[in-house]
C-alpha cells in the first residue's frame, strides 16, 4: 500500500510529440483513481510510465516515497491487469495467478494458501486446473485480476480492463472490481475511456486531454462543476447540450428562449459577446409536467422535437436548432475530440417516461435553468463554474473513502 | 461444396499425391530388389530381397555407410542444437529490440542463404586444410550452420512476432528478469516454433551433400549423402542401384520420424488463448 506522486511528467516520443505534458498528479494511500479521456488522450501511456514499462523523458515519478523513474518494473512492486489479460497459455490457471510467487521464490505451501484465497475472492476455485484457452471471457478476466491480487502489490494498476466483455458482463464486474478494491483497500489507478466506469468506481477522476490534465476531481465535482467544455462535454451520458448564447443584461438569449441567470453569475459572465450555455439533458423536462412549485425555477419554451426514444425508465427527446457558424463549427471540433461525431446541431433532452410528447410536433419544454454552466466559446473555459461547491464535493468524497477504507482495513 | 466440387478436389489431391510420392515408391521397390534384379523392367521386384539392407548394415558396405550415419547423426544435431540457440536469441532481437542495422541483419541473412554452396566450397576446402578442420566434425558445423542460420532466424523471428508484447511485460510486472521473462513466457511460448525450426535446420544439415564430399576423406566425419556417392557395385560394370536405394530408405526414415513426432506440436496454436478470444 503506498501513495504515488508525479511531479511534471512528460512523456516524449521519437517525434517529439509529448503523448503526456506535464502532468503532476498525487494519488492517495487506498485511493482509487481514474484516468479517462478519449482515445490518444495519453492516459495509458501514463498508466505504463507508472508501472514502468514506458521511459519518463522528464519529471518524478514517487511511489511510497521512493522515486523510481530508473527503476525496473519488477522493482516497482506494482500488480497491472492489461486490457488483452495477458494471461500465459502455456500454464494452468493454478500456475497463471501462482507465477509473481513463484518468481518471488516462495514456497509452495504459502503459495497454494495465497493462490486459494485469490481463487476464492475471485470465484475461480473450480477452474483452477485449466487452462486459460478453456475459459470464457468473464473467467479469463478473473485470473488477471487473481494474479494481481495475490501477492501484495503497492498498488494495482489497471488499463482498459473490460473493454473486452460484453455489456452485461462489464456491468458485474465493474462493481467485482470496486467491492475488491475496497476490500483490500488498495491504491489503485484505473485508464477507461468509458465514463460510466470512471463515475462509477473512481473516488476522484483525471480527466486528459492531449496530454494534458483537465480536471482532477471526485465524479460529483467533474459533473456538477466541470472546469471547461471538455470535461462538461465528455462526462455524462447523453452529453451536455451547449446552446449559443447572447448576453441581454441578466439573461442570455438562446434558441430556446430566454435564461435568466441572476445578479450573482450574471456578474461573471460580464463582458463578453457569443457565449455557449451548457445545460445537462435532465435539466429539461415535459413542461405540463412539471410541479408548480418547480416551476419559477426555470424558464418554459416551445420547440418542435424531431425524434423521441423511450427506454422504459427514461425518454429522450432530440430538438434541432440552429447554431451561428462559428459556434456551430466549434462544436463540430470538440465532438469530434470526444470521439463522437455530431452531424447537426441538436440538443438531447430527457424528459419523463410517461411524457406524451411525440416526435414532430410541438412541444413545451421546461428548463431548470439553476444549474446551467456558461462557457467561453474561445477559450473553453467555464464562466460560472462555483470551485468551492466543487471542492465541498471531492472533500465528501473524500471523507467516504477514508471511512471505507478504515472500516475494510478493521 | 457440391459433388462436382468434391471430385474435382479429390482427383486434383490424388494426381499431386501420386506425382510426389511415385519416385519414393520406386525408390523403396528398388531397394528390395537383388542384383539381377535390378533391371527387371517392372516396378516391384520379382522376389522381394534384403541383400541391399544387408549389404550396407553387416556386408561389404556397412564400413562406408554405418560410420556416415553416424557422423550425419552427430553433425547434424548439433548443428541444429546450435543453430536453434543462435537463431532463438537473434530471432528474439529481431522481433523485439529496436537497434539500428536490423534490416541488415536480416537481409544479410537471407543473402547467406541465397549464396551458392557450391562458390564457397573450393576456398572453404583450402582454408579448412591449413586449419587443420578438413575432415572433422566440426569442419563440417560449421558450414552446416550457414545453411541452417539464415532460415531458422527468419522463421523464429516470424514466430516472435506473434507472441503479444504483452506476455512478457506482464511478466516483468510480475517481478520477472528480462531473462526470466524469455525463459519462463517467450521461450514456452515460442515451442511450436522452435520445433519447427529446428525440423527444417535438421533437414537442410542431413540433405547436404555438397560441404560433405568436398570437405571429407574419410570415416571420421563422411556424412551419409556423401557416403553414397561412394558406394560401388559389386564389379565395376554393375551399379550400386540397389544398395544406393536401401540406404536412401534407411536415412529417410529419421525424418519421417521426426516429422511425425512433432507434427502435432507444429500444428498447435501458437497463443490459443494468451488474450482476449
Amino acid at each position: 500500500m503506498a501513495s504515488i506522486e508525479m511531479s511534471h511528467i512528460v512523456k516524449k516520443y521519437g517525434d517529439g510529440f509529448p503523448a503526456v505534458n506535464d502532468v503532476s498528479l498525487d494519488i492517495d494511500d487506498g485511493e482509487f483513481m481514474i484516468l479517462v479521456g478519449p482515445s490518444g488522450c495519453g492516459k495509458s501511456t501514463l498508466l505504463r510510465m507508472i508501472v514502468g514499462l514506458e521511459d519518463i523523458t522528464s519529471g518524478d515519478m514517487v511511489i511510497a516515497g521512493n522515486r523510481v523513474n530508473d527503476k525496473a518494473p519488477r522493482d516497482r512492486n506494482l500488480s497491472m491487469v492489461f486490457q488483452n489479460y495477458a494471461l500465459y497459455p502455456h500454464l494452468s490457471v493454478y500456475e497463471n495467478i501462482a507465477f509473481p510467487l513463484r518468481l518471488a521464490k516462495v514456497d509452495d505451501g504459502e503459495v497454494r494458501r495465497r493462490v486459494e484465497e485469490a481463487a476464492d475472492v475471485l470465484e475461480l476455485r473450480e477452474h483452477l486446473e485449466r487452462k486459460p484457452a478453456n475459459l470464457s471471457g468473464g473467467q479469463r478476466q478473473r485470473v488477471a485480476m487473481g494474479r494481481a491480487i495475490v501477492r501484495s502489490a503497492d498498488a494495482f494498476l489497471f488499463d482498459e480492463p473490460l473493454s473486452n466483455l460484453d455489456a452485461k458482463l462489464r456491468g458485474q464486474m465493474r462493481t467485482e472490481i470496486s467491492r475488491l478494491q475496497r476490500r483490500l483497500g488498495i491504491t489503485t489507478v484505473y485508464v477507461t475511456h468509458d465514463q460510466t466506469e470512471a463515475m462509477t468506481l473512481g473516488d476522484r477522476v483525471c480527466v486528459l486531454r492531449k496530454g494534458v490534465i483537465q480536471q482532477v476531481a471526485s465524479p460529483r465535482e467533474l459533473y456538477e462543476q466541470p472546469v471547461n467544455l471538455f470535461v462538461a462535454g465528455f462526462i455524462g451520458s447523453p452529453p451536455m447540450n451547449f446552446l449559443p448564447a447572447t448576453v441581454e443584461g441578466t439573461s442570455l438569449s438562446t434558441p430556446f428562449g430566454a435564461i435568466e441567470l441572476g445578479e450573482e453569475r450574471a456578474e461573471k459572465i460580464a463582458g463578453h459577446d457569443l457565449l455557449l450555455v451548457g445545460i445537462r439533458p435532465e435539466y429539461f423536462e415535459d413542461a405540463s409536467l412539471v410541479d408548480e412549485a418547480k416551476k419559477p425555477h426555470g424558464s418554459t419554451f416551445t420547440a418542435k422535437v424531431d425524434v423521441t426514444e423511450w427506454l422504459g425508465d427514461a425518454q429522450y427527446a432530440y430538438i434541432p436548432y440552429e447554431a451561428p457558424t462559428e459556434v456551430a463549427e466549434q462544436l463540430k471540433e470538440l465532438s469530434r475530440e470526444l470521439d463522437s461525431d455530431q452531424l447537426r446541431t441538436q440538443a438531447v433532452v430527457s424528459i419523463d417516461s410517461t411524457s406524451r410528447i411525440r416526435e414532430g410536433r410541438e412541444a413545451e419544454f421546461w428548463l431548470d435553468t439553476r444549474k446551467v454552466h456558461v462557457f467561453d466559446p474561445k477559450t473553453g473555459e467555464n464562466l460560472t463554474r462555483d470551485a468551492e461547491a466543487g471542492r465541498k464535493l471531492t472533500e465528501m468524497a473524500t471523507e467516504d473513502r477514508v471511512e471505507q477504507v478504515e472500516q475494510a482495513r478493521v | 461444396m457440391s459433388t462436382r466440387e468434391k471430385v474435382g478436389w479429390g482427383v486434383g489431391g490424388l494426381v499431386i499425391i501420386v506425382y510426389c510420392l511415385f519416385p519414393v515408391a520406386w525408390i523403396v521397390s528398388l531397394s528390395f530388389k537383388s542384383s539381377d534384379d535390378i533391371a527387371n523392367g517392372q516396378f516391384l521386384p520379382t522376389v522381394f530381397s534384403s541383400e541391399n539392407y544387408q549389404q550396407i548394415l553387416v556386408g561389404d558396405a556397412a564400413g562406408l555407410f554405418l560410420p556416415a550415419l553416424v557422423n550425419s547423426f552427430g553433425i547434424c544435431l548439433i548443428a541444429t542444437a546450435i543453430s536453434c540457440l543462435l537463431s532463438m536469441f537473434a530471432a528474439y532481437a529481431i522481433a523485439r529490440l529496436d537497434f539500428p542495422g536490423k534490416r541488415i541483419i536480416l537481409s544479410t541473412a537471407l543473402a547467406v542463404a541465397i549464396f551458392p554452396v557450391i562458390s564457397i566450397v573450393t576456398p572453404l576446402f583450402n582454408l579448412w586444410r591449413q586449419i587443420g578442420l578438413y575432415n572433422t566434425w566440426p569442419g563440417l558445423i560449421i558450414p552446416y550452420l550457414s545453411l541452417t542460420l539464415p532460415i531458422s532466424i527468419w522463421t523464429l523471428s516470424a514466430f516472435f512476432r506473434e507472441i503479444p508484447w504483452e506476455m512478457e511485460q506482464a511478466a516483468q510486472v510480475d517481478g520477472a528478469t528480462p531473462w526470466q521473462a524469455f525463459r519462463k513466457v517467450i521461450v514456452p511460448l515460442a515451442a511450436p516454433g522452435v520445433f519447427t525450426t529446428a525440423i527444417i535446420a535438421f533437414f537442410l544439415a542431413w540433405n547436404d551433400f555438397v560441404y560433405g564430399i568436398s570437405l571429407t576423406s574419410t570415416e571420421a566425419a563422411r556424412p551419409v549423402p556423401a557416403a553414397l556417392g561412394l558406394f560401388s557395385g559389386a564389379s565395376q560394370f554393375e551399379s550400386p542401384n540397389g544398395p544406393i536405394a536401401a540406404a536412401a530408405v534407411i536415412v529417410t526414415i529419421p525424418v519421417i520420424v521426426l516429422v511425425l513426432l512433432f507434427q502435432r506440436r507444429i500444428v498447435a496454436g501458437l497463443t490459443n488463448g494468451a488474450v482476449k478470444g
